[in-house]
Parts: structure tokens; sequence; C-alpha cells
């Protein structure tokens, strides 16, 4: 009798389990300003280990960019730097553009990581913001003084993922919406020349 | 001498008074934090002037001068700049009533000046004082000035009409400037263009993408220092700088054919 109520119980706790393990990726719980900590100090212990592993260039942008896809919200970073041109694209044009807006930017930025060798990173602080938080790190380089990075962080695509940064108050995404407007207007505009271009940019 | 000191007041205090002749921001731009730039026409021919200053003069030079000169050394001379600026800076700081930094200003100076070795290096680092960076146009901003209209100054760079008018002023409002005995006439000013030598060579690659492969680099520069510069002057107030915060999450999912969470526009009129 007993035995049978524990075993009922096991099972009914089981159960339970397996039925938030099956429904947590779809549901995942709040973000909490732990886990925004957190994910910031993966990314840069990822980061870390991408610039120390000494790899060939190639092969650090290629592992730059899964980073920035696993950690970074990449589709709403792309909306927004495409800017009010998104509202007129088609979504297979976003779809495209997203993917090379992805490239190009771990390019870019993951050329500038070597100037980071040897520099640390410590969080600072966290606090909540309108969607989710925000985190403060100081970045210490080799003979300079320490900077501040910012990271923006939000769960608001399904998971936790930071979809801004700021770097002494220079705000990313804002900085590659203007260059992004830049070379739509050089192309007058031509959103497919701009995607097939930015294949190859940064 | 006294005279000269005159005209310098007089020069300074025109140039203040010019400030408020300057066409301004309507308020509630300046409060998102949009660039304002009356003079674009203008400041792009001097943006393209000093492209070619750079590319032909500044860059190879800073380039050659950071690959010559042994690491140490650049540090040494940019730190030895910077140390020039702290009497400057503590009255920069008096000026703004803070006098907590304008003696902490002094003491680095003295501390550089002597233990560092003639300043050369800055031994006031390792005693945990807060960091001294200000300058006039700080001061003006303290006074209430507005950040009035962006400019780009021949060979300076990027600034704004009242960054530029603190630019001006500190040239001549630092105290080393009027000591009787001074090894060399703006020896200031020479160090200045040396610690930006040494940072133009050391960032090379961060600075050439954006003056050379940008798609627009005056924008660019633009955009990149006004938010810095915003960013160091709203430094003590946190509330300020988080309102510059854009939320590309917001309205979210009112196109959900196209993309089921994302829509970053706030359009009050959208359907």
């Amino acid at each position: 009798m007993q035995n049978n109520f524990l075993n009922r119980r096991h099972f009914i706790a089981t159960g339970l389990a397996g039925l938030t393990a099956t429904t947590l990726p779809l549901t995942a719980l709040a973000l909490t300003e732990a886990n925004a900590v957190q994910l910031v100090n993966s990314v840069v212990a990822d980061i870390t280990r991408v610039i120390d592993s000494g790899k060939s260039e190639k092969a650090m942008l290629r592992d730059f960019q899964k980073i920035f896809v696993e950690y970074g919200d990449v589709p709403i970073m792309a909306r927004y730097a495409l800017g009010a041109d998104a509202r007129a694209a088609s979504s297979s044009q976003l779809r495209q553009f997203t993917k090379a807006f992805e490239g190009y930017i771990s390019r870019k930025y993951g050329r500038r990581f070597r100037e980071f060798i040897g520099g640390e990173v410590t969080v600072r602080n966290a606090r909540k913001i309108k969607n989710g938080y925000e985190v403060r790190t100081s970045v210490k380089l080799r003979g300079s003084a320490p900077f501040e990075v910012t990271f923006l962080v939000s769960d608001k695509s399904g998971s936790g993922k930071f979809y801004n940064m700021f770097i002494e108050g220079v705000n990313l995404l804002l900085t590659e919406r203007t260059e992004i407007g830049a070379m739509l207007d050089a192309r007058k505009g031509n959103l497919n020349q701009l995607i097939k271009d930015l294949n190859k940019t940064g | 001498m006294s005279s000269r000191i005159r005209f310098k007041t007089f020069a300074i205090l025109s140039l203040v008074a010019l400030l408020g002749a300057c066409a301004t921001q309507p308020p509630e731009e300046a409060a998102r934090g949009e660039v304002f730039d009356p003079y674009e026409k203008t400041n792009r021919g001097i943006h393209k002037f000093n492209l070619g200053v750079d590319r032909f003069l500044f860059r190879p030079a800073s380039k050659g001068y950071v690959k010559i000169v042994p690491d140490p050394m650049v540090t040494s001379f940019s730190t030895f700049a910077e140390n020039l600026t702290l009497p400057g800076q503590a009255v920069d700081y008096l000026l703004q009533g803070n006098l907590k930094q304008s003696g902490n200003a002094l003491l680095r100076f003295a501390i550089n000046m002597t233990v560092g070795g003639a300043g050369l290096s800055s031994p006031a680092d390792e005693l945990n004082l807060p960091p001294v960076d200000t300058d006039f146009g700080e001061t003006l901003h303290v006074w209430g000035f507005g950040e009035g209209a962006y400019v780009e100054l021949p060979f300076y760079g990027p600034s704004t009409t009242r960054d530029a008018v603190g630019v001006v002023v500190n040239l001549f409002s630092n105290p080393i400037n009027f000591t009787p005995t001074r090894p060399v006439d703006n020896l200031g000013v020479y160090a200045e263009i040396v610690r930006r030598m040494g940072d133009r060579g050391r960032f090379s690659d961060t600075v050439d993408s954006i003056l050379y492969e940008s798609a627009d680099s005056y924008a660019q520069a633009r955009l990149i220092y006004l938010q810095n510069r915003r960013f160091e002057l709203a430094r003590d107030d946190e509330g300020a700088y988080l309102g510059l915060y854009d939320d590309p999450y917001a309205d979210i999912g009112t196109d959900p054919v196209r993309d089921p969470y994302l829509d970053p526009y706030e359009d009050p009129y959208a359907e």
C-alpha cells in the first residue's frame, strides 16, 4: 500500500519533471538578472577561448559567427539595422538579409577582437530595463585605461540573448543602422544588391 | 604680460558669448538624442580635407611613430601629455564647482611630476584616486550650455559648437602656459599631437575601418563622436543614459506572417 503510494508519487514526480523538460524550450523561464550576467560571462569566456585557440583568422571568424548566433538575437538586430527599409522588404529578402548581416557583423567585429588579446572583462553590475537586463562590464586592455562595455539582454526571442552592445556609450545597433543605411543609399535603395555585397563585406 | 592675459580673457568671453548666437536644436530632439547637423555641407567638406590630411600625413606619421618608437616609450609620451593637462583640468573642475576632483587633479599632477619622473609615468594611478577626465566643453555643459550643432574641425576632427569653444579655451586655460619659465612654447599642444599619434598608430586598424572602410565615414564619425561624448558627460546621471535606450522589441507581433516576434518599429498609426 505504502509502496504503491510511493510509486505513484514517484510516477507523478517524474511525469511532472518530464512535462517541464518538454515545455521548457518552448516557454523558457523568465530571464533573471543572474541569467543575464551568466550569459555575458559565457559569451566572454567563449570569445576568449577562440582568441586563445591560435587558429587561423578564417577559422576564428567562423567560430565568432557561431558564438554570435548562439548568444545574440540576430534577427532583431538585423531588422533594426535595416531600419525603415525592413517594412518594404519581402520575407525572403529579410531572411537573406539576416543571414548576410550575421556574417558581416561576425567578420567586422571578429577582426577587432584580436586587439582584445590579454584583455580582462569584469561584470560590474546589472539592472532591469524595459525588455530585459542591462549588464555593465569593465574591459581592461594592456596599457590602456579600463573602458565600459554594456550588454543589453532580453528573452523576447524565446530565450535569453543579447540584442545590443554599447562601447563607451557608442550604440552598436545604431551605428550599424547608420552604416547599413549609407550602404543602401549608395545602391539607390536596392536591397538585393546590398544583400549580395554584404556577404562580401566586413 | 598682463595685457596678454587680458586679451585672452576677452577672447574667451567673446567665444562664450558666441555660443549664445549659434544655431540651436529644438529641445525635444535633443532629449531624444538626435543628431543636430545644420552645417552638414560645410562639415562634409572639412571631413574630406581631414581625410586627406590623415591619409597622406597623420596616418603614415603615426604608423611610423609606433613602429620606430618602442611601445613603453609611446605610453610614456602619452602619459606625459595627459599629465600636462592636469593643471588645466584642475581649473575646469574648479569652474564646475567640483573642489574634490580639482584637488585630485592637482594631487595627481604633483605626484606624477615628481615621483613619476617629470610626468613620464603615472604612479598616481596606483593610489586608487578617482579618474580625472574633464575639459572646458564639460564646464560649459555643467553651466547649462547645450551641445549645439555638430561641427567637424579642420585637423582636429569631430566636435560640437560647444565643445569647439572648449577646445579653443583649453588651449589657453592651462596654468602651465602662464609659468614664467617654460622649456618650449605651446609644449602642451605638441605633446597632445604626439599623444594623438600614439592612439592613431596603436588603434590604426579600428580607425581605418571607420575612416576608409565605411560606406559613409562622415556619418559614422559623427554618430560615434556624439554618442561617446554624451556618454562621457552623462556618466554620473544613470537615468539620463537609460532614457536613450531604444527598444528594438517595442511593438512586437504586429506582423505575424512575416515574422512571429519581430517588429521593432513603433508606429502609432499601424492598423
